[in-house]
């Protein structure tokens, strides 16, 4: 009687140490990166839960393995010499520089797909929608380049080190208005969003508190011919401002300072970080506790990333049944993810920035300061049907037909025009190729239909499968299936 | 009157299965036969500089070099005048069908964007946190007919704003011939699960119901303005061409947050906003529809009245704003708020915002505001009956 309550209490903790299987495999890696081929979920599936979470914050870059367009490093355009050109020279700098954006976002594509580092993109594409900046305002490739490069440096590292960073990065600057911010002439968009937005959350300052940052943040600005951020002195508002109940003769840096000194700060990235990866919103007082502690291991770290993801991935939350495919899948984790879990082959990467633009996440350019909002927001009548036109389109029998849903020359908005641009688009859309019977022969076990399903879906679809069908059919019909956008 | 319009238009439109009368607010097809139109001015439009005070010197002393010139403005009478990028409107405007409502905020102002639309939105008190928006409330109490292809349309946006949460039958679509090509993709089931799929399930079952209706293949010969708002409103009318019947459209003009250089930007906007809602109106009024439907602009709150120093204006709060149609009685509606009695630089509030909403549910379309606003407001007079 005593061992088997002994055994009753021991059991749950073995049951970790053991194998996590299939499930929770494809659940980790989908979670954690954008989908996985088969025999990674293979390989996971006999890891424990905590071996396969360290091994996941284990595999971290900081830098991208794919090597950039060669003109990230050339010195940027200044605007004034763009405002001198004659209009024929203008018109071929725009139409270079539209071709340049679509290089940038293959580029961050390609590394996506091809990363040994997973949640290394994902936390960088997380910043990217934490600290926005837009290529629609900042203009410059080269500085959206260069914010990339930062946030995938410091993408599970510090989180203080990150905001420090990236609040004086170039394209910031241009984006939130801080060069244009001087004394007795503040411009309060940066002040304002640093503390609504990158740190305390709304609700947690006063308008006055936004009104003394401002002036603090004065002086911050950029070389007009290079791009590079300078301080300016004769700019900087030197008088004495109350932050937060605090105060100084502050500068910028002591403001965000002030900033990571308020609890709120870490309790704001930590339920932004729980949406990412859980669900959209803790449900139970269990669930309030788990998402608290996160937030509490976070601050203690001093705001170590990778402290707060290993909390968070070590939650029972993350690996509750109920939570499964809770998620909706961005356009990066469907495109991204479906390239990668079925291993297509992708040449030139273009149209897959297209695409995702298309469905409604245009890399480098979210829609406004907060970012995307994600979640259900993704899912309209609009967006589903383009997502399953995808589907449709990758799965279909017939290889010959171009994987796009739509001709990017017709769209406004984002997408580029022009008939270089349309014609590489076919091009590089015909070479994108899923090739099923390589691709199921990786599937653990016999590649049973049930199989199958448990790799692709995260959770039973909702309509009915057929039988007796081919791999490359039986996977279109689950891509087509309402669950596929869920993860 | 209102259903004598249902009657004549649902014929035209090849007929409409006839609804049986609510027995609460009498006919809701009758009553959804008067379209809506929003036209969301995102970013936060500058209200004093689409429609100038321009005999006020307090004006030109709080925006030395942002102000529009005295000699610039398109006049609408002797105190104010619109920015001169709106004078297409003035035809409207002359005719009476052209109203223009001052001050339009709410007490206890949020100046963050995000927050504020959400307070827009959602018709709450700023200090209440409400999940659905105005008008998924208001399709809840007095849902459209079932015959209806969808309740809203939201044209150029991924954000439903008003027609947010709840079980409003709103459809997202850019162009109406795609969205009845991709529509086969979709199909109906039975299922149901979490809030993330029954989400999706939704989304489905609505393309599923509009799928036939939205598509009218009209040709218009209305011209319509290059770029992206004047696509939206192509989209507009093509709906409002299509068999299905919806009672609302909602269309959105992106970027008034002009903290930096404004002049160029914000005459720009200006310009795409009044040649498109010129185009919409001849569109409207070719498909005979220009006596049942009422356009009205709405934007998550105003500028600073001070310039900044970046030739741009910060966030504000109360702002002007515009409804057009052939049933609006045209004129100036609220108090023009006072240049000499700001509250922290800001212009201080004259019309409550859900006044709108309520003058929109009462006036145009008979049905009780309460409800969907949680209180009573005042509605306003530029409806005519």
């Amino acid at each position: 009687m005593k061992s088997l309550l002994a055994a009753a209490l021991v059991l749950p903790s073995l049951a970790h140490a053991a194998a996590m299987g299939v499930d929770d495999a494809r659940h980790l890696l989908g979670r954690t990166g954008f989908g996985a081929p088969p025999a990674e979920v293979r390989e996971f599936s006999r890891l424990s839960r905590e071996q396969a979470v360290e091994r996941v914050l284990a595999a971290k870059l900081t830098e991208a393995r794919t090597s950039p367009p060669a003109w990230v490093e050339e010195p940027i355009t200044p605007r004034r010499v763009v405002r001198d050109m004659s209009p024929e020279e203008r018109q071929a700098f725009q139409r270079r520089e539209v071709e340049r954006g679509l290089d940038l976002r293959g580029w961050w594509l390609r590394e996506m797909l091809t990363t040994p580092a997973p949640l290394t993109e994902r936390m960088t594409l997380f910043w990217h929608n934490h600290f926005v900046s837009s290529q629609q305002k900042v203009r410059a490739g080269q500085l959206m380049y260069r914010q990339n490069v930062l946030l995938r440096r410091h993408a599970t590292g510090s989180f203080a080190e990150l905001l420090h960073t990236v609040s004086k990065d170039p394209a910031m600057v241009i984006y939130l208005d801080s060069a244009t911010n001087r004394k007795g002439q503040p411009n309060e968009n940066f002040a304002r969003e640093v503390m609504e937005l990158f740190t305390l959350g709304e609700g947690q300052y006063g308008e006055r508190d936004i009104r003394e940052a401002a002036r603090a943040f004065t002086g911050w600005s950029l070389e007009p011919d290079t791009g590079e951020f300078r301080w300016r002195p004769f700019q900087h508002d030197d008088g004495t401002k109350t932050v937060l109940g605090r105060t100084g003769n502050f500068k910028g840096d002591d403001v965000l300072d002030i900033l990571l000194a308020q609890p709120a700060t870490a309790d704001f990235i930590a339920a932004k970080l729980w949406r990412e990866f859980i669900s959209p919103a803790p449900v139970s007082e269990a669930e309030r506790r788990e998402l608290a502690n996160v937030a509490a291991r976070f601050r203690a770290s001093g705001y170590d990333i990778q402290a707060a993801l290993r909390a968070l991935l070590s939650t029972q939350a993350f690996w509750a049944t109920a939570n499964r495919a809770a998620l909706v899948k961005s356009p990066v984790d469907l495109v991204v993810g479906t390239l990668r879990q079925f291993e297509f082959a992708v040449g030139d990467p273009m149209p897959l920035a297209v695409v995702t633009a298309q469905l409604g996440q245009n890399l480098f350019a979210p829609p406004n300061v907060k970012g995307w909002p994600g979640g259900e927001a993704w899912i309209n009548s609009q967006t589903l049907l383009a997502r399953k036109q995808f589907a449709e389109r990758v799965f279909r029998a017939d290889e010959m037909q171009p994987v796009a849903m739509q001709d990017p020359g017709r769209r406004t908005g984002g997408a580029p025009g022009g008939m270089e641009a349309r014609q590489r688009f076919m091009r590089a859309a015909l070479e994108i190729r899923f090739d099923a019977e390589r691709w199921s022969a990786g599937v653990p076990g016999s590649a049973s239909t049930t199989e199958i399903e448990r790799l692709v879906l995260a959770r039973p679809p909702v309509n009915p499968v057929p039988e007796m069908v081919g791999t490359r059919e039986l996977v279109r019909v689950l891509a087509l299936d309402p669950v596929y956008q869920l993860k | 009157m209102l259903r004598r319009d249902f009657l004549k238009w649902s014929a035209a439109a090849g007929g409409v299965v006839a609804l049986a009368p609510r027995a609460a607010f009498g006919a809701p097809g009758a009553r959804y036969s008067r379209l809506l139109v929003l036209v969301e001015l995102k970013g936060a439009n500058d209200g004093l500089n689409t429609v100038v005070p321009y005999a006020d010197p307090a004006y030109y002393a709080l925006r030395p070099r942002i102000g529009i010139k005295r000699d610039e403005v398109a006049s609408l009478d002797e105190r104010f005048g619109f920015h001169p990028a709106l004078a297409p409107l003035l035809p409207l405007w002359r005719a009476r069908e052209l109203a223009i409502v001052h001050g339009v905020g709410y007490a206890n102002p949020n100046l963050s964007h995000f927050r504020s639309i959400e307070i827009w939105d959602t018709a709450s008190n700023p200090d209440e946190y409400l999940h659905e928006g105005w008008l998924a409330r208001a399709f809840a109490g007095a849902p459209a007919p079932a015959a209806f292809a969808a309740e809203g349309v939201v044209i150029g946006s991924n954000d439903f704003g008003p027609l947010a949460g709840g079980s409003a039958r709103t459809i997202a679509l850019a162009n109406t011939e795609q969205f009845a090509r991709q529509a086969r993709l979709a199909q109906p089931t039975a299922a149901s699960g979490n809030a993330a799929l029954a989400h999706i399930l939704k989304v489905e079952s609505d393309v599923v119901h509009a799928a036939s209706g939205l598509a009218s293949g009209a040709t218009l010969r209305t011209e319509f303005p290059q770029g992206p708002f004047g696509n939206a409103v192509r989209t507009a009318a093509q709906v409002v061409a299509s068999p299905g019947g919806v009672a609302v459209l909602r269309l959105t003009l992106n970027g008034f947050d002009t903290h930096q250089n404004q002049p160029g930007v914000h005459s720009n906007l200006l310009k795409q906003l009044a040649e498109g809602l010129v185009a919409l109106k001849d569109a409207l009024v070719e498909l005979g529809r220009w006596e049942s439907t009422l356009i009205l602009t709405y934007s998550e709150f105003g500028r600073r009245a001070q310039e900044n120093g970046s030739n741009g204006t910060d966030h504000g709060t109360a702002s002007v704003q515009l409804a057009l149609g052939g049933r609006v009685a045209g004129g100036f509606y609220g108090g023009a708020p006072r240049l000499d009695r700001l509250e922290s630089g800001n212009l201080v509030h004259t019309v409550d915002f859900r006044s709108l909403y309520a003058t929109v549910l009462e006036r145009w379309w008979g049905i009780p505001s309460s409800p969907t606003l949680g209180g009573r407001f005042p509605t306003l007079d530029f409806v005519r009956a």
